[in-house]
């Protein structure tokens, strides 16, 4: 693989190019783009690397898988000894490691072997995947409603009653009642 | 016995009815005298289903056999204490446990009706309301007092293996305060619903329930997690069992409440928002007794599959639609007095809290039933373990840690940037070089799986909250002890006392970040197992075990096998374990008793998986980093709730001259932090 002698530039528009050929700072927002997109990489590589390895494999496909006996743990934590499922389905798993089976082919060997409860969360596809959006979508539709109810009490400004937080400063008599009012209300506030 | 207990069971039925029936039309008649006999009746149906439980724990103490409830839950050679444990042991006993403790609180609220008398009348039918779906539950679907057919047995079928450990005894119970003491906060916000209640009276007395029944439910859950760590001999604590998740759904929405309700107090605000997480609360935890006993989902804990979820089912959709009703008819009584002022003040800290732990709870409830969601439509099942969990939720509970940091120290109102800036800098300092100090020694997010970082995360902003919270004791405290001349610590405890609900929530906030650090340690959990002969050696992290016996027992209830299992660290002795694994008689179930050596830095938890074929015994090792941490964040919550209960030292008021009119600035801001 050879690499281009000449270093990559960021697509611009011709609108965009317009005064920005003498421009220094125009390949700050690149540089800052390849330096971000360099450090997402970096932190994936070594999760990448780790999921090579067979060992990591197998704990990690291990912890996916339910063992199948009715224990209802997930098939490297069944504690029974002499259970014939957890034993036998922990072969299963080493073998087809080690015949270099991938991820899904394994798993989807389980799901045909032992139905689809042998895997310990949905991740076959299809309608699985509701399982994992809508949490996600729900979360989403929560912060805007938040944001919104935010916005909207912003928005309306001070106290629907009046009194302190309306913007402006009121002169009251020290013996009224609203003084009271005022330093129940002080109280009350910083009291947690 | 069974006499005695159904009799009591039908009176109680009968005057619950009358509680609720007259107690409702002593009120619309506004009839003092009416209301009166019927609290009075529901004093006199919790004395009656004192009488029914006591009935069932006698029969049980005494082995009588011919009560098909016992026969199937007890035998003659069960330890006493387990005996009497066997009330909440089975399905009809359990909902009469359920019943007692729901009549226990109406009686302890109906004798405290003189702190507010209409809003505990109305409370009083809607509990009696409750009562009446019990009692009519276990006088028809579920009775307890059942006789066996056909010849009595000579001995019972004992007691469940797994449910045979001290903490059977009282995690039930716990947990079933938790759960049923959320009547009495949902009660009072139904009630004050229906009386378009005046002021926050009624929040002030459902805050003090809410907050005992949440402590309740946190100790049941713990003591729950304590258990399967202890019996069930996996090597973990939480398994994300439909039946775990169970509880923690009445805990979130509750834990949300005991957050906005002090909207409600100080700004008036979420009125109508903490009114339906009351509702959703008891909805819930009246939904996970529903989970348990209908079969609806699998799981290890569940009672016996029986008929009664559609019992369930029927008071869940006529409790929510009562509910809806009065909202319907009243919602315009709880309006918000307030509105937000600044993005950046308590109450919008509040407000995302609220929504995060909503979304935790809505993806937990997602989650277990997804499974039967999957089945209608697909036809398939599937199953929903931790790896889904733990997925969506650890990024949402780190989110939370956040803000259990950041909310304290954000003034009511608006907090400006300089105070920002001075309450944040030193916890962020802090913060940085506990993480960097974190890599430092060992831990690499970059070598292991994504709870490795998840650990770092967590761990890291668990030391952000801590600092937050010392930060916010010390500079209160420092401003005592320079006014009364004394030490900072005298200070700190002054100012606990003076604000026992502000100072006592930041040692439950303590306590939670406590355990976080608990539940970071599994992200470094090692595993082990192997065959050890006599005199052999297995090694794990720096621990050296070496057998040194292998043994065998067998009395009236189990027979047993056991190790004896010498621990040397660093080529010195440190304990010796006795790893046990049980086969009960009576039901020739196996249990594991595991032996554990507990420190503060790790658990080194030794199972007794079995025998080989030459009789040597297998041992299956685990070190968990950290778990003992998670037990002692629970004392700090029980006591820093137990702290928040306590009324305020009263305030000395000093008399000082005012000039005749004053300024309000009705920007001003004030509160914590500033």
């Amino acid at each position: 693989m050879t690499f281009p002698s000449k270093p990559w530039v960021p697509y611009l528009s011709p609108k965009e190019r317009v005064g920005r050929e003498n421009d220094s700072s125009s390949t700050t927002p690149w540089f800052r783009s390849r330096l971000l997109q360099l450090i997402v990489l970096a932190l994936a590589l070594p999760f990448l690397f780790g999921a090579s390895d067979a060992d990591a494999r197998y704990n990690s496909l291990g912890h996916k898988m339910m063992c199948m006996c009715g224990c209802s743990q997930i098939l490297l934590e069944c504690n029974h000894v002499g259970c014939t499922m957890s034993d036998k389905m922990d072969r299963e798993l080493a073998s087809q490691i080690q015949r270099g089976d991938n991820d899904d082919l394994i798993l989807s060997n389980f799901v045909s072997s032992y139905g689809a409860t042998a895997l310990a969360a949905p991740i076959r596809g299809g309608f699985d995947r509701v399982a994992w959006i809508i949490p996600f979508v729900v979360f989403a539709l929560a912060t805007g409603v938040a944001v919104w109810v935010v916005r909207m009490w912003k928005g309306r400004g001070g106290p629907r009653n009046g009194g302190p937080g309306d913007g402006s400063a009121v002169l009251v008599s020290a013996e009224t009642p609203a003084l009271d009012r005022f330093r129940e209300q002080a109280r009350k506030e910083t009291e947690f | 016995m069974p006499q005695i207990g159904s009799f009591s069971l039908l009176l109680a039925l009968a005057l619950a009815v009358y509680s609720f029936a007259v107690g409702a039309l002593a009120l619309y008649r506004k009839d003092d005298f009416l209301s009166e006999t019927a609290r009075r009746a529901g004093i006199a149906s919790f004395v009656a289903v004192v009488a029914a439980a006591a009935a069932l724990v006698v029969a049980a103490l005494s082995n009588d056999f011919s009560l098909a409830y016992i026969m199937h839950h007890s035998n003659r050679a069960l330890p006493t204490p387990y005996k009497f444990a066997a009330l909440w042991s089975g399905q009809e006993g359990s909902l009469l446990f359920w019943t007692l403790l729901l009549s226990s609180y109406g009686f302890v609220l109906r004798l405290r009706h003189k702190v507010d008398t209409q809003l505990t009348a109305h409370a009083s039918v809607v509990i009696a309301g409750v009562q009446v779906f019990f009692l009519l539950l276990i006088n028809f679907a579920a009775h307890p007092f059942a006789i066996v057919t056909g010849n009595i047995p000579a001995d019972g079928n004992g007691l469940n293996p797994l449910l045979q450990y001290p903490e059977m005894v009282i995690h039930p119970p716990m947990l079933y305060l938790g759960y049923v003491g959320v009547t009495v906060p949902f009660a009072f916000a139904l009630s004050a619903l229906i009386m378009k209640y005046p002021g926050e009276k009624w929040i002030q007395i459902t805050r003090r329930w809410t907050m005992v029944t949440w402590l309740f439910l946190t100790c049941g859950i713990f003591l729950g997690m304590h258990w399967a760590y202890s019996v069930l001999g996996w090597g973990g604590y939480w398994g994300w069992d439909p039946v775990e998740n169970a509880s923690l759904l009445p805990w979130l929405t509750g834990t949300a409440f005991l957050h906005s309700v002090m909207m409600q107090e100080k700004r008036g605000m979420m009125k109508m928002w903490n009114m339906w997480l009351i509702f959703t609360t008891f909805f819930l935890a009246i939904f996970g007794t529903f989970l348990t006993r209908s079969g609806v989902v699998s799981s290890v804990h569940a009672f016996a599959q029986s008929g009664i979820g559609v019992w369930f089912v029927w008071f869940l959709a006529i409790t929510a639609a009562i509910c809806v009703g009065f909202f319907a008819m009243n919602y315009k009584h709880l309006r918000t007095e307030n509105h937000l002022e600044s993005l950046v003040s308590r109450e919008s800290s509040f407000l995302f809290n609220n929504l995060l732990l909503l979304v935790s709870c809505f993806a937990v409830l997602w989650g277990t039933l997804f499974p039967v969601i999957s089945e209608a439509f697909t036809g398939s099942k599937v199953t929903v373990g931790a790896p889904f969990f733990n997925r969506v939720n650890v990024p949402i509970a780190m989110f939370l840690l956040l803000l259990t940091g950041i909310g304290p120290l954000l003034a009511w109102r608006k907090t400006s940037l300089d105070a920002l800036r001075r309450n944040f800098l030193i916890p962020a300092i802090v913060t940085v070089v506990a993480m960097i100090a974190m890599i430092a020694f060992g831990v690499r997010p970059w070598q292991e799986d994504i709870s490795g970082l998840y650990a770092l995360i967590g761990a890291s902003l668990a030391i952000f909250v801590i600092a937050t919270v010392a930060s916010e004791f010390y500079r209160g405290g420092r401003v005592i002890a320079g006014k009364q001349s004394t030490n900072v610590f005298a200070g700190m405890v002054q100012l606990t006392r003076r604000n026992t609900r502000r100072y006592g929530g930041y040692i439950v906030h303590l306590g939670v970040v406590i355990i976080v650090i608990g539940f970071c340690g599994s992200a470094f959990n090692q595993d082990k197992e192997q065959e050890l002969p006599n005199g052999s050696a297995m090694t794990i992290g720096s621990y050296t075990l070496v057998s040194r016996l292998a043994t065998q027992d067998d009395n009236a209830n189990y027979a047993s096998e056991a190790a004896v299992v010498d621990v040397y660290k660093h080529g010195r002795q440190i304990d010796t374990l006795y790893p046990e694994r049980r086969v009960y008689h009576s039901t020739d179930q196996p249990a594991t008793m595991v032996a554990n050596h507990s420190t503060p830095q790790e658990d080194l938890y030794v199972v007794y998986a079995g025998a080989s074929d030459k009789g040597n015994p297998i041992l299956k090792v685990h070190l968990n980093p950290l778990v003992m941490w998670i037990w002692i964040g629970v004392w700090f919550i029980i006591a820093g709730t137990g702290i928040a209960l306590v009324p305020n030292m009263q305030s000395v008021r000093v008399m000082a001259p005012v000039r005749d009119a004053i300024a309000v600035p009705g920007t001003h801001t004030a509160g914590a932090g500033d």
